[in-house]
């Protein structure tokens, strides 16, 4: 009996009855549901995905010439203010945190839904209004200093659009605030019992991770939003220059919530990825205490990096030597993590899958994207390129490469449990195939740029890098194209698609223990931890393979005695009488 | 058990992997021509980086490819593959190593960031005596007046530590060319290193190395252009002009927003931001002519606030003061004549097609650009 | 060679475990509210810890401090307020040692007392605003100094809001007992919140010159 076997009977009694369909109706009220409010998060966020698209290609299209004959140059630094700021605040981290981790957190610890259901509804309830009022800042002269919005400029340029900006994010931020204490008190008080910390799914780790960072750096940034406005509204001077005020202490305080929030951005994904892998792989993930536990020294590290963003806005020198070895020492839990990755699918049968597609392409990827990251840890090189098309290369490999490409993973390989049906498989390698060119060809090219000289956020650059960006502008176009087959691939199969079984991609986690979709409040009956949850190619634990060997769960009244009387599986009514005395201590450490 | 290839296969693919990464690091031709002495040190702690990466990019890279083909599903095969849950040794063996990758960078860039910082690579340059054997604090002084008349802050007293901004605002001022562009309305902040703002600052520091650099260029930015004025020959340009092989001090503001001082083939980038005096200093080594380009988003015309640095040898240099002198004592009596009802705009008009980006301005952006100036320019 | 991350003891013990849990499975949910309040309020500490490092640095590149003509802040009204501030906390720790008696009355007496000392604190912050000789932009003393009373001004008024918010629910009988106090418990541990923050916050303004 494999493992697959024994944690599907062990959680019989808790599978749902029949796959629960939510009414579209649904979708558009005040659901407490988590699974709800997860697809809520997940469409919206993409419907911002595709507005900050359509930005970045208008963007692209300037770029595609030297020359600013597209649109006008305030016009463009609209742009890609916008571009940044939706790409970030609405698609990313609304979509990694709130759409994946309200969706998978609770089923994947065995919870009927997250701590507090209310709470969740109305930090998702934040986000559409927050988000269209930002897009509404079009019509009244849109921000222009950049996502961001360094003082002076931010107090000088498009006031109305800075004001508004200002406004969205210190919403967006409320929200993730909220989400955060959610997370963090369901993952700590609400796992089934037996899991412990170390018996958690990487995903849940990573989330912890996440909403630790959020709450501690979010603050930060709105205290910095909020003397902002006091600046752009009533006239003070925080960080006015010319009242007296100082525009790097803005700087600080904005890239202490922000760089952290690469982290808030990536490490969901990092979760995904560790989930996704092993199943595609049929073999356990490498290394599951070393990924999870440099997940927390990520986030810690990345609350004490923020000041390699400002090596050339004046640190002094202890500081920017500081700020380098840190930057550089995040590289190692990371390079823990793409090494773990890779060995886990070493090895392996590969099941080539869409899903799995895009997330060893999210390793490759991040990997480039983790690589020039050391690379801009150090002074004196990132005094060359700071602010350069390198810099754009690399964050767009870190947050395209990886978040996108590992969002997209986790699109794949969770939609038959979200909508209850298949995707089709060949328009998933259409896409993938489309969207992996694309992406290279828009990236790729700028590091050469920002190498050579071509500095970010213009709209007239030198000729000389004309043929760099033409390329980078249909590697954008092309990214564009790539979508289609995306929305017409869930649109169509969510209707039609053939539907999907329970668990599609026989994997051991608990959500795929109940029916797709899962019912509300997930689970009939508490789920079972009967298995880790990358126990691939592990076989019956008595070690043999026996087909009849008797089903210990199946009865639903009483799985402890439905084992046969010689079954190792048998329980004790009583932790006390259990058959060595190591076991007997477990007890007290795995229950909350 | 993990597949372990025999070890005559991971030698080949280590020794390819090494020899690529090698050749690759030194023949990757992304940079641009290197133009200071600072360039070659930085090139080279580029070209290291590079090299590891491209290393650890085909090691990871091509096991990542070779999976996806030698370890794909065959056909018909549903069962999972051998449950390796891990390999305590490994994990300890990459964890050590990017460890000590990182850790040896770290010492690297230190020690380039270093050399460049505290002018060690400058150590060459004749000095006089005095100045080394002399008090940290009063060397400045001793150095400075050896020197004499064309630096003027240094013939001040040294300046402390935390109020040098405004100590270098002043002696910038002094200097006729320079206080014509500057606006001095802006408080200057005092530096807080134990706290973590400082000016931004880049090359040796005369007060503590007691090496004064041989000429000062002082650096205005504004939007959208960038004024270099000359302190010594009262020069006012839109173009960086410098001899070759002559350490230079540059010292770098702004007039209204953040901008940024960026010259790709010297490598170096500093921040000008009001209220703050940044400094940046380098010697120049190969002639030539470079983009000298604003590096940091100050409004919509951001990308045309570029210029050039012209490397020259010290006697085109020479002449090319010389001309500049001469030009601007025929047309300062009209800007002498009534600075104080002219613009920022209106001044620079006649130096327009030296800054290149204002004649590009929209009407829009020129109001703008000149009520953020006109208003602190106006009182002269 | 390895076995698997639950081992069998482990997963029959886990089902037992399951099985007792489902049988509150669709009770009532546990109360996680106290603890997520206070992770709220860990979150909500950084908002100040972020202001506070903000005002430390302005001061520090401030030529002076406080800026040429700022008058000196008077000490005794704001010293009075700061007592009368932080032994309110003592005060309405009294109201959770009655609810955890079971004493209604005693805790909504307490709780009185506790907004009557919280509103004279912020009464006598609005005095003082009135007769100070600076406003919010005269120069970045004074907009430091609003902008971080005036946020704690915002909290206390905000602890005062939810006091009145558990008095009123307090006139049923039986929703707040020795079992059920949320509510108030909340309430405290804000307004001992909103008093460590005040103490850092007159440290900062009032006493370092």
């Amino acid at each position: 009996m494999t493992q697959l076997q024994l944690q599907k009977d062990a959680n019989a009694a808790a599978h749902g009855s029949e796959p629960a369909h939510t009414h579209w109706r649904e979708y558009f009220s005040f659901s407490t549901d988590h699974k709800v409010i997860g697809i809520q998060y997940l469409v919206t966020s993409f419907m911002f995905y595709l507005v900050g698209g359509v930005l970045a290609d208008l963007v692209r299209t300037e770029l595609k010439t030297p020359e600013s004959d597209f649109v006008s140059p305030e016009v463009y630094n609209s742009l890609f203010t916008l571009h940044g700021t939706i790409m970030i605040f609405l698609w990313i981290i609304p979509c990694l945190v709130g759409g994946f981790g309200n969706y998978l957190v609770p089923l994947l610890i065995g919870a009927q839904d997250m701590a507090f259901p209310r709470l969740n509804a109305i930090a998702f309830w934040i986000i559409p209004p927050a988000g269209l009022l930002l897009c509404s800042s079009f019509f009244v002269g849109p921000p222009q200093a950049g996502w961001t919005s360094y003082p002076p400029l931010s107090l000088i340029d498009a006031k109305g659009g800075e004001a508004i900006w200002i406004l969205s994010v210190l919403l967006l931020g409320t929200s993730s605030i909220m989400a955060a204490i959610n997370f963090l008190v369901t993952l700590l008080k609400m796992r089934i019992p037996g899991m412990g910390f170390n018996q958690m799914p990487l995903f849940c780790w990573s989330m912890m991770a996440t909403s630790a960072i959020t709450l501690i750096a979010t603050p930060v940034l709105t205290g910095a939003l909020v003397l902002l406005a006091f600046d752009l509204l009533l006239g003070t001077a925080f960080f006015n220059p010319t009242g007296g005020g100082d525009p790097v202490v803005y700087q600080h305080m904005f890239w202490f919530y922000s760089h952290p929030a690469v982290y808030i951005m990536i490490l969901p994904a990092f979760g995904m990825i560790s989930e996704i892998l092993p199943v595609h792989a049929r073999k356990p993930i490498f290394g599951y205490r070393a990924i999870a536990y440099s997940s927390i020294a990520i986030s810690f590290l990345g609350l004490i990096v923020w000041a390699h963003h400002m090596f050339t806005s004046g640190t002094p020198d202890w500081l920017r030597m500081f700020f380098m070895v840190s930057t550089m020492v995040i590289a190692v839990p990371t390079g823990i993590k793409v090494l773990s990755w890779t060995a886990t699918v070493w090895g392996g049968k590969l099941r080539l899958t869409s899903a799995m597609l895009f997330a060893m392409a999210f390793v490759s990827m991040f990997l480039i994207g983790g690589l020039s990251g050391v690379m801009l840890a150090a002074v004196p090189f990132d005094i060359h390129v700071h602010d350069t098309y390198f810099v754009v290369a690399h964050l767009h490999y870190v947050l395209f490469g990886g978040s996108v490409f590992g969002i997209y993973a986790g699109l794949y390989h969770w939609f038959p449990k979200m909508t209850g049906r298949m995707l089709n498989e060949t328009w998933g390698k259409i896409h993938f195939v489309l969207m992996f060119v694309g992406f290279n060809l828009a990236f790729l090219p700028m590091h050469k740029l920002g190498l050579e000289g071509m500095n970010r956020r213009i709209a007239i650059y030198d000729p000389k890098f004309e043929t760099l960006n033409f390329i980078c502008t249909m590697g954008a176009y092309l990214l564009a194209i790539s979508t289609l087959p995306f929305i017409g691939n869930a649109v169509w199969s969510w209707l039609y698609g053939p539907k999907a079984v329970d668990n599609p991609w026989q994997a051991l986690t608990l959500e795929w223990m109940t029916t797709s979709p899962p019912p509300v409040e997930n689970f009939e009956r508490v789920p079972v931890l009967a298995t880790g949850p990358y126990d691939y190619g592990m076989s019956d634990l008595n070690g043999e393979d026996d087909a009849n060997q008797e089903v210990p769960f199946g009865k639903d009244f009483d799985p402890a005695l439905s084992a046969g009387p010689d079954s190792s599986l048998r329980a004790g009514p009583d932790p006390a009488v259990a058959a060595r005395p190591e076991d007997r201590q477990g007890e007290s450490q795995n229950r909350d | 058990m993990k597949q372990v290839p025999n070890s005559i296969t991971t030698l080949i693919v280590g020794v390819t992997i090494t020899l690529v990464s090698i050749w690759y690091a030194q023949n990757h031709g992304l940079l641009p021509t290197a133009a200071s002495k600072e360039a070659s040190l930085i090139d080279g702690l580029f070209n290291a980086m590079l090299g590891i990466s491209t290393g650890l990019f085909l090691l990871i890279q091509g096991a990542l490819v070779v999976s996806a083909f030698k370890f794909r599903r065959r056909k018909g095969d549903d069962t999972d593959a051998a449950p390796v849950h891990g390999n305590v040794p490994l994990e300890i063996v990459w964890t050590a190593i990017p460890a000590v990758i990182v850790l040896w960078l770290s010492v690297y860039s230190f020690d380039v960031y270093k050399a460049v910082d505290s002018g060690s690579l400058h150590s060459m340059h004749a000095m006089p005596k005095t100045a080394q054997t002399a008090q940290p604090g009063r060397v400045a002084t001793l150095a400075g007046a050896a020197i004499a008349a064309p630096l003027p802050q240094l013939t001040e007293t040294a300046p402390q530590p935390e109020t040098r901004n405004q100590q270098q605002q002043d002696a910038a001022m002094q200097d006729p060319a320079t206080a014509n562009v500057r606006n001095d309305q802006v408080p200057q902040r005092r530096e807080a290193p134990g706290a973590g703002v400082t000016s931004p600052q880049f090359g040796p520091d005369s007060s503590e190395t007691g090496q004064p650099p041989e000429f000062v260029v002082n650096v205005t930015g504004l939007r959208y252009a960038w004024i270099f004025t000359y302190p010594d020959s009262g020069v006012t340009a839109g173009e960086l002009h410098l001899p070759t092989g002559q350490e230079v001090e540059l010292n770098i503001s702004a007039n209204d927003v953040i901008h940024a001082f960026w010259v790709p083939a010297f490598r170096l980038k500093q921040d000008a931001i009001p209220g703050r005096q940044s400094r940046l200093r380098f010697t120049p080594t190969t002639i030539g002519t470079y983009p000298l380009i604003c590096a940091e988003l100050c409004g919509p015309y951001h990308g045309a606030m570029n210029t050039q640095v012209i490397v020259q040898t010290p006697e085109e240099y020479r002449s090319w003061v010389q001309e500049q002198t001469e030009t601007a004592s025929s047309s300062s009596s009209t800007i002498a004549s009534n600075p104080a009802e002219q613009s920022a705009s209106e001044f620079l008009a006649p130096y327009a097609e030296q800054f290149g980006a204002l004649p590009q301005l929209s009407a829009d952006a020129q109001t703008m650009a000149s009520s953020s100036n006109s208003a602190l320019l106006a009182r002269r | 060679m390895q076995s698997s991350t639950i081992d069998s003891t482990q997963a029959a013990r886990n089902a037992h475990g399951s099985q007792e849990a489902s049988a509150t499975h669709h009770a009532e949910h546990p109360d996680h509210r106290l603890f997520g309040f206070i992770v709220f309020l860990i979150s909500e500490s950084m908002l100040f810890v972020g202001l506070f490092l903000a005002y430390f640095t302005f001061r520090l590149v401030a030529p002076e401090w406080p800026p040429v003509g700022t008058p000196q802040l008077e000490r005794l009204l704001p010293g009075i307020n700061t007592v009368i501030l932080l032994s309110s906390s003592f005060v309405i720790h009294q109201a959770d040692v009655a609810i955890k008696r079971n004493n209604v009355a005693g805790l909504r007496g307490w709780f009185l007392a506790t907004m009557l000392m919280g509103g004279t604190f912020l009464a006598g912050q609005i005095y003082e605003y009135k007769h100070l000789e600076f406003g919010l932009k005269s120069n970045l003393f004074g907009s430091t100094f609003y902008v971080l009373t005036g946020f704690h001004g915002l909290h206390v008024l905000a602890g005062l809001i939810l006091m009145a918010i558990v008095l009123w629910r307090s006139r049923k009988a039986g929703h707040y007992s020795d079992q059920q106090h949320f509510g108030v418990e909340a309430a405290e541990i804000y307004w001992h919140f909103v008093d460590g923050v005040w103490i850092v916050l007159f440290g900062l303004l009032y006493l370092w010159r």
